[in-house]
C-alpha cells in the first residue's frame, strides 16, 4: 500500500540518517565547544506570542485551534521561540546568552523546487553581544562549522540590512518612495529598480549611487572605494571586517545588496553559498530590536544553517567518497 | 572556443532566441553550431543551454545556469505579488531591449463584451496563457473576472463564446487583428531581461560585471 504524505514532507531512512547525524553531531561539537548550550522549544506555539515578530519570507503556514479554541502555529523559525525563552526564562540572567538548536521549523514554501515545507535547522543565537563583536563571533563559529563539516568552497555573502535605508535617508530620498525602492531590491529586480529611481524625480547622480551601491560586491575593496553618503552607511560592515580572523575573512563576500526576506533584521545579515549548489545552504543576521518585543531589550545575532542543504552541498563536493562518515567516525575536527 | 567568462547560460527558443544568439556573438561567442543546430539542447564549449523561455527561470534559480534570458512576461507570470511570497529567486539584472511585446487585454470587435459582462454578470471570463498577470491585472482594477487558462492559441477562446475577453502577449497586433479582437487595455510592456542566479551572483561577481559592463557597450542592447 502507498499511503501519500503531505506536500514538501518526506521519510528520512537509515542511510541518509547516518549521513544527517554524522552532519549535526560535527555541528552540535563546535555549537558546544564555543559555549553555546542546546536547547529544545516546543514545535506549537501561540500565534499571539510568533506574531510579536516580523517574520515576511518566515511567516507561519500551519495553524490549528486548541480545546479552548486559541490559534496554534507551527514554528516557522527558531530565533523567535529562542527570543521568548530569553525574556520569560532568562529574564534576570547577565548577558551574553550563547543557545544553539536543531528543530524543525515549518514553512508554506511552493514544493517543486527543492524546499521542503518542514526543515531541519541548525543554529545559534548570541543574545546581549552588540555589533560589531556578537557579529564577528557569530561569523566566526559559523565557519568553524562549515570547516569542521569539510565543505571546501563555501562563502559567507555579507551584507548589512541597515545600509540601503540608510542611504535612502541620507541622499534625502522621500519617506513615501522608500518603501517601493527597498521592495524592489528585496525581490532582486534591479531592472525595477532603475525604473522607479528613474520615475522618483531623486537627482540622476543619486539614483545612479542607489542602484549602483547594492549591485557591489566582492572582497573588503568594496568597502574601502565608496562614495561619501555610502561610505557612511558602510560604517558598520567596515567595523565587523576589522574583528574576523584570517580564516573567516577570507570566506566573506562583501554585498551591498544583500537583504534578506525576513523583516527582524536590522544589521549585519549573511547567507553561506556554496557553488554545489544553487541557493544558500543558511543564513542569519543581527535582530537589535527583537527581543524589545518580548520585553527584554538586548541586542542579537544568529544564525541558521539547513542542515538537508548542507548535506546535498557536501554529497555534491565530494560525490561519494564516504569522507563525511569517515571523518565523524574518527572524532570531530575543528 | 570557450564560454563567456566561463559562465553558462541559459538562452530561450522561440521568439527571443534570435536577438539573444546575436549578443552573444556580438560578445564574441562562436554562435555557428548554436544558430544551426535546432536539436541539440546542450552546447557544453561556449556554455550555452537551449530551452522554452518558461523554462530559464526554473534553470537559472536552480543554479543549472548561471544567467539566462527571458521575456518580462515570463518573470511577471512566476513572480511573487510581494517580497517572500515563493517568487522565483533570481535576479533581473538588465533590460536588453530587444522582443519588445505588450501584455494587452483584448475582446472581439464592437461593443466590448467584456465590459458588458461585467455589467450584467458581475464577472468576465477571460482566456489567458498568463493566469497570474492576468488576476492580479483585473483585481488591481476592481473587477471580478473567471480566469481560464489555456495552452494554446488564445485568439479562439472568445471567437467561440467561451470568454469574453484574453489576455495575451501582441507584438504587432496582426493575430489579433486577423481574429477580429481589438486591444481594450494595454498592462504591460514587455522586453528580454538578462536574469541570474543569486549564489552565482556572488560567486562570480566579476565574470557577471564584466559581461554587463560589456553589454551595455554594445548598441544592441542596454541601450533601450
Amino acid at each position: 500500500m502507498i499511503h501519500p504524505l503531505p506536500s514538501g514532507t518526506r521519510d528520512v531512512l537509515p542511510d541518509e540518517t547516518r549521513e544527517v547525524r554524522a552532519i549535526t553531531d560535527i555541528l552540535r561539537g563546535v555549537f558546544e565547544r564555543h559555549g553555546y548550550g542546546e536547547v529544545y522549544t516546543p514545535a506549537l506555539e501561540y500565534e499571539s506570542v510568533l506574531a510579536r515578530a516580523e517574520l515576511a519570507e518566515a511567516r507561519p503556514a500551519y495553524r490549528v485551534f486548541d480545546e479552548t479554541g486559541a490559534v496554534l502555529v507551527l514554528r516557522s523559525d527558531m530565533t523567535v521561540p529562542i527570543a521568548r525563552v530569553v525574556a520569560t526564562r532568562y529574564a534576570g540572567s547577565e548577558p551574553p546568552l550563547r543557545f544553539c538548536y536543531f528543530a524543525h521549523c515549518y514553512r508554506g514554501v511552493r514544493p517543486q523546487r527543492g524546499q521542503p515545507r518542514e526543515l531541519l535547522q541548525a543554529g545559534i543565537e548570541l543574545v546581549g553581544s552588540p555589533a560589531p563583536e556578537g557579529t564577528a563571533e557569530a561569523l566566526s563559529v559559523l565557519c568553524r562549522c562549515l570547516a569542521a563539516t569539510g565543505l571546501k568552497d563555501y562563502r559567507v555573502g555579507l551584507g548589512d540590512a541597515s545600509l540601503f535605508p540608510a542611504l535612502m535617508v541620507s541622499l534625502g530620498v522621500p519617506e513615501q518612495a522608500r518603501p517601493r525602492l527597498l521592495e524592489a531590491l528585496v525581490m532582486r529586480n534591479f531592472v525595477g529598480l532603475e525604473r522607479m529611481l528613474a520615475e522618483s524625480g531623486i537627482s540622476e547622480r543619486d539614483s545612479a549611487l542607489l542602484l549602483e551601491v547594492p549591485q557591489r560586491r566582492g572582497g573588503p575593496e568594496v568597502l574601502g572605494e565608496l562614495p561619501a553618503p555610502a561610505h557612511e552607511a558602510a560604517t558598520g560592515l567596515r567595523q565587523v571586517h576589522e574583528l574576523l580572523p584570517a580564516e573567516v575573512a577570507e570566506r566573506v563576500i562583501f554585498d551591498l545588496g544583500l537583504v534578506r526576506n525576513i523583516g527582524y533584521y536590522t544589521g549585519a545579515v549573511f547567507e553561506v553559498y556554496d557553488p554545489a549548489l544553487g541557493g544558500p545552504i543558511g543564513g542569519g543576521g543581527r535582530y537589535d530590536d527583537l527581543l524589545g518585543r518580548f520585553g527584554r531589550r538586548l541586542p542579537a545575532v544568529g544564525f541558521a544553517l539547513e542542515v538537508d542543504r548542507l548535506h546535498i552541498a557536501l554529497a555534491g563536493e565530494e560525490r561519494g567518497t564516504g569522507a563525511l562518515l569517515e571523518r565523524a567516525q574518527d572524532g570531530i575536527p575543528g | 572556443m570557450s564560454p563567456i567568462n566561463g559562465l553558462t547560460i541559459a538562452v530561450p527558443r522561440g521568439a527571443l532566441f534570435e536577438g539573444t544568439v546575436d549578443l552573444l556573438a556580438a560578445l564574441g561567442l562562436d554562435t555557428e553550431e548554436l544558430r544551426s543546430n535546432d536539436r541539440k539542447l546542450l552546447f557544453a564549449d561556449i556554455g550555452v543551454i537551449t530551452m522554452r523561455p518558461t523554462d530559464v527561470p526554473t534553470y537559472v534559480e536552480a543554479g543549472a545556469a548561471d544567467l539566462g534570458v527571458t521575456g518580462k512576461d515570463v518573470l511577471l507570470e512566476q513572480a511573487a505579488d510581494h517580497p517572500g511570497e515563493g517568487g522565483r529567486e533570481v535576479y533581473e539584472l538588465m533590460d536588453l531591449g530587444y522582443g519588445r511585446c505588450t501584455m494587452v487585454l483584448a475582446s472581439k470587435a464592437g461593443p466590448d463584451p467584456a465590459r458588458e459582462a461585467l455589467r450584467r454578470l458581475g464577472v468576465m471570463r477571460v482566456a489567458t496563457k498568463y493566469p497570474r498577470i492576468a488576476a492580479r491585472h483585473l483585481e488591481g482594477t476592481g473587477r471580478q473576472a473567471e480566469i481560464v487558462e489555456v495552452k494554446g492559441s488564445v485568439e479562439l477562446a472568445p471567437l467561440t463564446g467561451m470568454v469574453e475577453a484574453i489576455v495575451d502577449l501582441t507584438a504587432t497586433g496582426t493575430t489579433l487583428r486577423e481574429n477580429n479582437l481589438v486591444i481594450r487595455e494595454e498592462i504591460v510592456e514587455c522586453t528580454a531581461r538578462l536574469i541570474a542566479n543569486p549564489v552565482a551572483h556572488k560567486l562570480k561577481a566579476s565574470p557577471i560585471d564584466d559581461l554587463m559592463a560589456r553589454l551595455r557597450g554594445l548598441p544592441a542592447a542596454g541601450g533601450a
